[in-house]
């Protein structure tokens, strides 16, 4: 890929984040927050190549740390994200 | 071009692909409550597509080490995402968002030392593109700051560290040096021999500035500066995709950095101040001297029992509750809904009025009465409700302060004139439940409603004084 194709994906969806973001409820703000987050830790990809290649040990245990700190965010900021999620309810349901 | 994207399969790409289309999915979905776990869904589907298809393409020397790092970092998140209090999730956020900057860092300068290994490098001489180095320092940087950024934000937050600012002089000049310091550096190591210096001075830089940006700003900013620094967290997986021409990382990056940019607007608005002036800091430095020059002492106002309170609500047609950070402090939120229930059996119509600003970060009160199993159609927004109140019988507040400040509407030298505010003060009855009468709210003013002839203050701590309420409301 060229650096202006790869601008013209991250421009774009600059775009769909900036619609798709101010039809979010703002009851659900929090949630948001939690899940941008979550999803933020796809830089994992980043730390797996680090970490699966051969070539720099110090690379491979960089890579290593940062597949754990951005697992935390992984598994944390869904879960958390599930956990807020479950609480909100619609009236009819309590009577 | 790149030596990545030669070395990926079009399935590949595709894949990435998917899953950004999922994480753009995950984001639609929170648009309503009923959608948004099957959105959180797509974002964990978004995620695996992501993570398997980085595993298949690379050959792996070391898949052993990466699942026990998986499966310790999932289980630290998983543990953590259990445990936590609802009433402490904006310092999870923060502390989450340092995470990711923390590991785009790693990821930037693994990246340095194995630049082949991500396809950044001539293979022969094992030089760094010149594009790459843009990126790559640029992730480092952004990452850096969102990093001790963020760990200043979650000692805030957390009460680890005194929420008020914390003024250096010149602290302007500073930052803005810093700043175009560390562009400064990005150029010198793009178009120079790429130094390990250079790289090493962006890091250290960066982390410098992340910690002073955040240090100024006060407590009632953190809405602001939570949102500000989730935006960062995603410029920084942008930067880093752009390094590594991924484009479920570069989607993700640009969704996240536009959805922390438009919160930290929302905030902004909903205070009335304009970003730069958050960012610059020092608001509610001033509290204590706005408290003792005003003319707080001795003005007359009523002050009203739990009985009282019970027998206005109860005899009322109906009740707006306009909850704020002291209500997630006291931890009401059950009781209160308790409260809500009781009143609901008197044949009482009960609402909840939310402003943007309440708590600490935003949609933090919202989540609060979830907690408490209030259901989402009783809670209304600021703009939904606020035409309300001239047809309410009681206004209830319950640890909110500044968002119901008239002074906001009238005053032109209110702090906070010109902020959007609840007009509780129509209602025929304000009941404003407050720990004493000396505290003003974070902005130092002094609040004109505690004084008008239909509030009645109810001076207590938040949950015993609901608590006490319920108790009157059960006879």
């Amino acid at each position: 890929m060229t650096f202006i194709s790869i601008l013209s994906i991250f421009v774009l969806a600059c775009f769909v984040g900036y619609y798709v973001v101010w039809a979010v409820t703002p009851a659900l703000h929090t949630p948001l927050m939690a899940v941008t987050n979550a999803i933020s830790s796809v830089i994992i990809v980043g730390a797996l190549i680090a970490s699966a290649a051969t070539g720099s040990a110090t690379a491979k245990w960089l890579g290593l740390i940062a597949v754990v700190l951005a697992s935390i965010n992984i598994f944390g900021g869904f879960a958390v994200t599930e956990r807020m999620l479950a609480m909100y309810r619609k009236k009819d349901r309590r009577g | 071009m790149h030596d990545a994207a030669a070395a990926t399969p079009a399935w590949a790409a595709l894949a990435y692909l998917v899953a950004g289309i999922c994480f753009i999915l995950a984001l639609r979905g929170l648009s309503s409550p009923e959608s948004s776990r099957r959105g959180n869904r797509l974002g964990m589907a978004g995620m695996v597509i992501a993570i398997a298809t980085t595993l298949v393409i690379h050959s792996i020397a070391s898949l052993g080490e990466i699942i026990v790092a998986i499966a310790l970092g999932g289980m630290i998140g998983l543990l953590i995402a259990r445990r936590i209090a609802m009433t402490a999730m904006p310092q999870l956020v923060a502390a989450f968002h340092s995470l990711v900057g923390l590991a785009a860092v790693l990821v930037a300068v693994a990246a340095w030392f194995n630049p082949i290994a991500f396809g950044i490098a001539d293979p022969l001489t094992g030089i760094i593109h010149q594009i790459s180095r843009v990126e790559m320092t640029l992730g480092l940087a952004i990452g850096a700051v969102t990093f001790s950024g963020s760990v200043i934000a979650f000692a805030k937050l957390n009460g680890n560290m005194a929420g008020a600012p914390i003024l250096l002089p010149g602290r302007h000049i500073l930052n803005l040096g810093g700043l175009a310091a560390i562009v400064a550096l990005v150029i010198l190591f793009t178009i120079g021999t790429a130094a390990p210096a250079l790289f090493w001075a962006i890091a250290i830089l960066s982390f410098i500035i992340g910690f002073l940006l955040i240090i100024p700003i006060g407590g009632a900013d953190m809405p602001v500066v939570v949102s500000m620094l989730n935006s960062y967290s995603g410029w920084a997986a942008a930067a880093m995709g752009f390094t590594l021409q991924n484009t479920a990382m570069i989607v993700t990056g640009a969704l996240v950095g536009s959805s922390g940019a438009i919160l930290s607007y929302i905030m902004c608005r909903a205070m009335n101040r304009s970003f730069l002036s958050v960012i610059a800091g020092g608001f509610g430095a001033d509290a204590t001297e706005a408290r003792a020059g005003g003319a707080v002492a001795d003005r007359p106002y009523k002050r009203g029992s739990a009985e009282d309170a019970a027998f206005i609500m109860k005899n009322a047609e109906q009740v707006i509750i306009v909850p704020g950070y002291g209500m997630a402090v006291a931890q009401a939120q059950h009781v209160l809904r308790e409260m809500a229930d009781l009143l609901k059996a008197e044949g009482v119509r009960v609402k909840y009025a939310i402003h943007p600003v309440a708590g600490r970060m935003p949609g933090h009160m919202n989540v609060l009465l979830a907690e408490a199993n209030v259901p989402y159609d009783e809670v209304f927004e600021l703009e939904d409700i606020n035409s309300e109140f001239g047809q309410t019988d009681v206004a209830f507040v319950i640890g909110a302060n500044d968002v119901t400040n008239p002074a906001a509407r009238t005053d032109k030298s209110s702090p906070i004139y010109g902020m959007p505010v609840l007009d509780v003060e129509k209602a025929r009855t304000v009941l404003f439940v407050k720990r004493s009468m000396g505290g003003a709210g974070y902005a130092g003013v002094d609040n004109e409603l505690f004084y008008r002839d239909n509030t009645m203050m109810l001076l207590s701590d938040a949950k015993k004084m609901v608590e006490q309420i319920v108790k009157s409301l059960g006879h």
